[in-house]
């Protein structure tokens, strides 16, 4: 299910003194089974894009393609559950959306409401607490007697019980601990893999940029600023810092190793691409250095 | 839905009305709404209109907000003045049938009555758009600071009162969003009957409460850790200063009152 946007444009509140436009003539398309991380600094109009995907907002000019449904302005607020079942969207904190009494109850709420059984939609939920690496003895607690970390998994559980085929996360990991981050963000990865979803992902983590995404889109104030994939927009150094954004660790410290005489024929993004760049040049490059001296 | 309310939003801008001390408008919008009843006739009505024009002129405010401003209310509007309309009798009879009477009285009445609704809306819209919350919240403790003589606790209602009002946004924010988080996981909010509507609110009412408990606890510890220990004994950061111009709008509105009572049947 490849989703394009046509031209999009997006005002909030449209005729009204108080109106600002977030998005400007997006371009964009996004390929099945992607993993599409969009970055971009605080305000530049990310998650306003990512909620076009399932219709909550619709452009105020443009269009947009999900599937075969194309969302314009003027697409009506009715028959949008199908769409939405399809694209499951994981809000900033989504902790604060739990509401029923019990975890078990509040995975299958999803499910119910596109219309599953109450005895399917209870068994999802129980398989999706093994899915996001929940204990089953959590099943018939209340939500809200649950760790922060544990309340967003069950959030998680909640979108994923529904099935969909293209998952939004806006900053899952955002507020979780080191060992959260890995597990929440190990999780997405294996999703994406084995069940091959779709994956858009926000998030100010280039680190998981470089390990998980296949495509990038940097954004500024309401525009793409670029696309491409992450080896490739890694490597402009200078302009990410322009744009208020940084690169990975990894990619740091290789630049201050290049400063030092190593060379990279292209700036590695995770360990072991840096491992593997600089294997070959430890022995012989030292040797070759003092030759020089 | 919630961003197309333009009642108790609040422009920037540095207009005369801007500038008045918040105590001022406060008193003078309630007083306002007082002589509103003083006018009677047309030209009393005119005066009126002339004043309140004026008044939206000196805020340097677009009129188009102002009758949005009635937008929301023209329903209510049109039922009383209807009202008014056919169950008024007197004067001329042009059409009645049964009790209904379309009558002179009826129709001047209900034009009356219209007048009177737009002008008290323009002049609580002007209030609210040039008027920040927080200065309102302290034109109130201001207002209400004699209570203190019959052990009314002024401090308490003004710390509720622009907590409150600083959160409105805050969690209307939090509503839209719980609302879409919601509505991604297949809640349809005001489709279906009336029961079905009211189930659909569950899902949002609930996280609402418990992030504003959990908010509430925050905040609480927060000023705590700040040494707040009580509404006695504080000094006050945002101190309002009264100006001629203050003087000269009271003057103006007293002008407005000997006018009026000059010009009413």
């Amino acid at each position: 299910m490849d989703i394009t946007f046509q031209n999009v444009a997006y005002t909030y509140q449209a005729d009204t003194p108080f109106e600002s436009q977030a998005l400007h003539d997006i371009n964009l398309t996004i390929k099945s089974h992607s993993f599409t991380a969009i970055i971009g600094h605080t305000g530049s109009g990310k998650s306003t894009l990512v909620q076009h995907l399932n219709a909550l907002l619709k452009p105020t000019s443009g269009q947009v393609k999900i599937g075969q449904r194309v969302i314009t302005p003027e697409t009506s607020n009715k028959n949008l559950k199908p769409l939405r079942r399809k694209v499951g969207m994981v809000f900033q904190f989504p902790e604060n959306q739990l509401f029923e009494e019990t975890v078990v109850k509040d995975i299958a709420f999803g499910p119910m409401n596109f219309g599953v059984s109450a005895a399917d939609a209870q068994q999802t939920a129980l398989a999706m607490l093994d899915l996001v690496g929940l204990p089953q003895n959590l099943a018939q607690r209340s939500p809200f007697d649950l760790s922060g970390g544990q309340m967003r998994r069950v959030a998680i559980a909640g979108v994923l019980a529904m099935e969909p085929e293209v998952l939004i996360l806006d900053e899952p990991t955002a507020g979780l601990d080191p060992a959260g981050r890995r597990e929440i963000m190990g999780m997405v990865a294996k999703l994406h893999q084995q069940q091959h979803l779709t994956v858009v992902l926000i998030t100010h983590h280039m680190e998981d940029v470089a390990n998980y995404a296949d495509c990038v889109v940097v954004m500024e104030n309401g525009t793409i600023a670029k696309v491409g994939k992450p080896s490739v927009v890694f490597q402009d150094v200078a302009w990410l810092q322009k744009q208020q954004l940084g690169v990975p660790e990894t990619t740091a410290f290789a630049l201050r190793l290049q400063k030092h005489g190593f060379k990279f024929a292209q700036l590695p993004l995770t360990e072991t691409e840096l491992a593997q760049a600089l294997l070959p040049q430890l022995p012989q490059g030292m040797v070759a250095r003092t030759h020089d001296e | 839905m919630m961003n197309k309310l333009l009642f108790g939003r609040f422009i920037p801008g540095e207009s005369f009305v801007h500038h008045l001390d918040p105590r001022n408008k406060l008193l003078m919008s309630f007083y306002y709404i007082g002589i509103i009843f003083l006018a009677n006739n047309w030209s009393t009505y005119l005066c009126l209109f002339l004043f309140t024009l004026l008044a939206v002129y000196l805020s340097s405010i677009k009129m188009g907000f102002f009758i949005r401003g009635v937008r929301p209310l023209i329903w209510l509007i049109l039922f009383t003045v209807l009202l008014q309309v056919f169950f008024t009798r007197g004067g001329k009879v042009f059409w009645s049938w049964g009790p209904i009477v379309l009558s002179q009285y009826g129709l001047v009445n209900g034009a009356y009555i219209f007048m009177r609704f737009v002008l008290i809306i323009f002049m609580s819209t002007l209030l609210t758009l040039t008027t920040p919350p927080l200065s309102l919240a302290d034109a109130i403790e201001a207002i209400l600071k004699p209570l203190r003589v019959v052990r009314f606790p002024v401090y308490e209602v003004a710390l509720m009162l622009s907590i409150a009002l600083r959160f409105v946004p805050t969690l209307m924010d939090e509503t839209e969003k719980i609302m879409n988080a919601q509505r991604a996981r297949g809640v349809d909010f005001g489709e279906g009957n009336l029961f079905q509507q009211m189930r659909a609110v569950v899902p949002l009412l609930i996280p609402l409460f418990v992030s504003s408990f959990n908010r509430a606890e925050d905040l609480a510890i927060a000023m705590e850790a700040r040494g707040y220990q009580g509404g006695e004994g504080r000094s006050k950061y945002r101190i309002l200063t009264w100006h001629y111009r203050d003087t000269f709008v009271v003057l103006a509105f007293i002008a407005l009152t000997g006018i009026l009572i000059w010009l009413r049947a």
